[in-house]
């Protein structure tokens, strides 16, 4: 569960005050899939790493369940993201020396869980992303859906509240996409909230919870069936 | 994050570019190797002057004629007069000290020493029986000079283990006649092979009684008069001893010196040791140039590895984590290189060794300790920065490589 109350956020470029978000006020229930929406420049991508811990908001509040998190520190803030946020990048972002095993055991790694118990968390993840044959390979042996597969385990493997994707088909062919979209849909039954940033509109018809953004502003919020 | 897995991960990133880390780790093996070699060498001498200073003799006082301190003019050097020098009875008189055990009056000079057509010159050292506990040498065949009456000259004399076999070779030498100077001397005995100690061969020296080489060399001073003390707490009494016997014996004056050998021996042991720990020092400027080297590496990873640094913020790692990441890799990395310029050290003690057998080559556990926690320090001090400037980038603006 996630809320953002009068969140404003402004960069300072050059000697100039830029605001990538105004005022944005927003809810977000357990399970939902919201797609955002909007042309370059919109604001969609600072949102979403607003909502990933990555970034703080200039002024707002922000909740994340029913906690005030904006006024955490760096290192709280760091755990909240291990253990609630899950990340899907639009270039994957694999650590290229490791085995895609490894990535996806990287989080497992940072919170300190016993080996044993990470070896049969990837396991498991491994086989039900079908890439058990692939978990030795490195990222430069996988294809780029297979990649993304990898990157979709890796941020699962915590059993997040919360899964963030920016562009997540981006980098991939249309067949690939879909599959990787279906795959992330598929979470929702796991009861993850999933937010995908596009601006590719039939990707985003596809959420049952649509967000339009122009200039830092929310400029549309549907819910469709 | 356990430690287990934070080194784990950091040698996986080290693995992850062989060619920096092994450059990394020859620079930090190279300043180890540095210190271990140039610390092992500096306490080589220092023992090898400490065993030369051993083999004189045990808990020995040197009483040498003339005052070596600079305590104003006295009036005998206005009158030029030289000290007075030492005679053999000043030497008797030292045995009334209850500190001493025994004494042996040496006196040194040059002669031709020949055989037949063989002549060389050689050292001829005056002195008494006892001279062979004092001075602690031995008696390869024969026997030494005789006891007895000091001020009674004798003709007979002990080759040093050289002049025997370049005058007689394989031949018996015992009883036979060699000429020295002016006089003839029978050999009596031959010393074992010695080698060298403090500069003076014994090898090549030919020792007579020493009232046979003062009128050898027409004297009647003694070079200098070796005292053994009874055992090592009596040293300072035996020297004050000496001193005061020969203060009364030459009229209320104070014209000897008298040291110790361990006085000597802690003199020398002091420059050495300083020595040594310079040359350290100086060798571990290059364990700094390396640790100089590790900080410019570090910073190149991070810069390298903004992306992935991004990642782990991503995924949820703290600042203090990235740093220990970091700090991680730096610690593995001098740790790897100390161990390796361990080896490299050592084994160029080693060579060393062989090359010059008589430096007992050895590196202190001291200069060894500190090499190593040098590395291991400046390895971690010099990645502090770098560490920190991963821990502080700013995870969206690290993601995007930026």
């Amino acid at each position: 569960m996630i809320e953002l109350q009068n969140v404003c956020r402004t960069f300072i470029v050059g000697d100039q005050q830029v605001a990538a978000l105004r005022d944005i006020n927003l809810r977000l229930d357990a399970a939902e899939y919201i797609s955002i929406m909007g042309p370059s420049g919109s604001g969609k991508s600072t949102l979403l790493n607003l909502i990933g811990l990555l970034d703080r908001p200039s002024s707002g509040t922000y909740l994340l369940d029913e906690g005030n998190v904006t006024q955490l520190s760096d290192e709280q803030q760091a755990n909240a993201r291990r253990d609630k946020i899950g990340f899907v990048f639009q270039s994957f972002h694999l650590v290229p020396r490791l085995t895609a095993a490894q990535n996806v055991e990287l989080p497992m790694i940072l919170a300190g869980i016993p080996p044993e118990e990470r070896k049969a968390r990837v396991q498991v993840l491994m086989q039900n992303y079908g890439l058990s044959e692939r978990a030795d390979h490195r990222p430069d042996q996988l294809s780029g859906g297979q990649r993304q597969r990898v990157a979709i385990a890796r941020a699962t493997v915590m059993n997040p509240t919360v899964l963030l994707a920016d562009e997540p088909t981006g980098n991939l062919d249309r067949n690939t996409g879909w599959e990787v979209l279906k795959l992330l849909e598929g979470l929702m039954d796991k009861g993850i909230t999933l937010v995908v940033v596009t601006h590719d509109a039939e990707i985003g018809a596809r959420a049952r919870r649509q967000i339009h953004m122009l200039d830092g502003r929310i400029l549309s919020d549907e819910q469709t069936n | 994050m356990k430690l287990t897995d934070t080194l784990q991960f950091a040698s996986g990133s080290l693995r992850g570019s062989p060619t920096r880390t092994l450059l990394m780790i020859l620079a930090m093996s190279i300043g180890v190797a540095a210190v271990v070699v140039l610390t092992a060498l500096g306490e080589g001498a220092r023992l090898y002057v400490i065993n030369q200073f051993s083999s004189l003799g045990t808990n020995l006082v040197i009483v040498l004629p003339g005052r070596t301190e600079t305590a104003g003019i006295g009036p005998g050097m206005l009158l030029g007069q030289i000290p007075r020098e030492i005679t053999l009875d000043d030497a008797e008189a030292l045995l009334r000290s209850r500190a001493v055990r025994r004494i042996a009056p040496l006196t040194v000079g040059s002669a031709s020493l020949s055989r037949g057509a063989l002549n060389r010159e050689v050292v001829v050292l005056g002195s008494t029986a006892d001279l062979l506990e004092v001075r602690h040498m031995s008696v390869g065949l024969g026997k030494f000079l005789p006891a007895g009456d000091i001020h009674e000259s004798a003709s007979v004399c002990v080759l040093g283990n050289q002049m025997k076999r370049e005058l007689f070779g394989n031949e018996q030498a015992i009883g036979q006649w060699v000429r020295l100077g002016d006089r003839r001397f029978r050999v009596i005995g031959v010393l074992s092979q010695q080698g060298e100690s403090m500069g003076m061969r014994t090898d090549e020296l030919v020792i007579v009684p020493v009232a046979s080489a003062h009128q050898l060399f027409n004297t009647s001073g003694l070079f200098r008069i070796l005292v053994e003390a009874k055992s090592r707490d009596s040293i300072e009494d035996a020297k004050h001893d000496a001193e005061q016997i020969m203060f009364q014996r030459h009229n209320g004056e104070k014209d000897v010196t008298v040291i110790t050998q361990d006085a000597v021996l802690a003199t020398f042991d002091r420059i050495l040791t300083a020595l040594t720990m310079a040359v350290a020092g100086i060798a571990s400027i290059s364990l700094a140039v390396a640790g100089v080297l590790i900080m410019n590496v570090m910073l190149i990873a991070v810069a390298q590895r903004v992306k992935e640094i991004g990642l782990l913020k991503a995924l949820g790692a703290p600042p203090k984590q990235i740093r220990a990441l970091f700090f991680a890799e730096a610690a593995l990395l001098s740790g790897i290189g100390s161990v390796a310029g361990l080896v490299l050290g050592y084994a160029g003690s080693v060579v060393i060794g062989q090359v010059y057998p008589m430096l007992p080559v050895s590196p202190p556990w001291w200069a060894v300790v500190a090499a190593c926690g040098t590395a291991l320090g400046t390895g971690i001090l010099f990645s502090v920065w770098p560490a920190r400037r991963a821990a502080r980038l700013d995870p969206v603006a690290a993601l995007a490589g930026r």
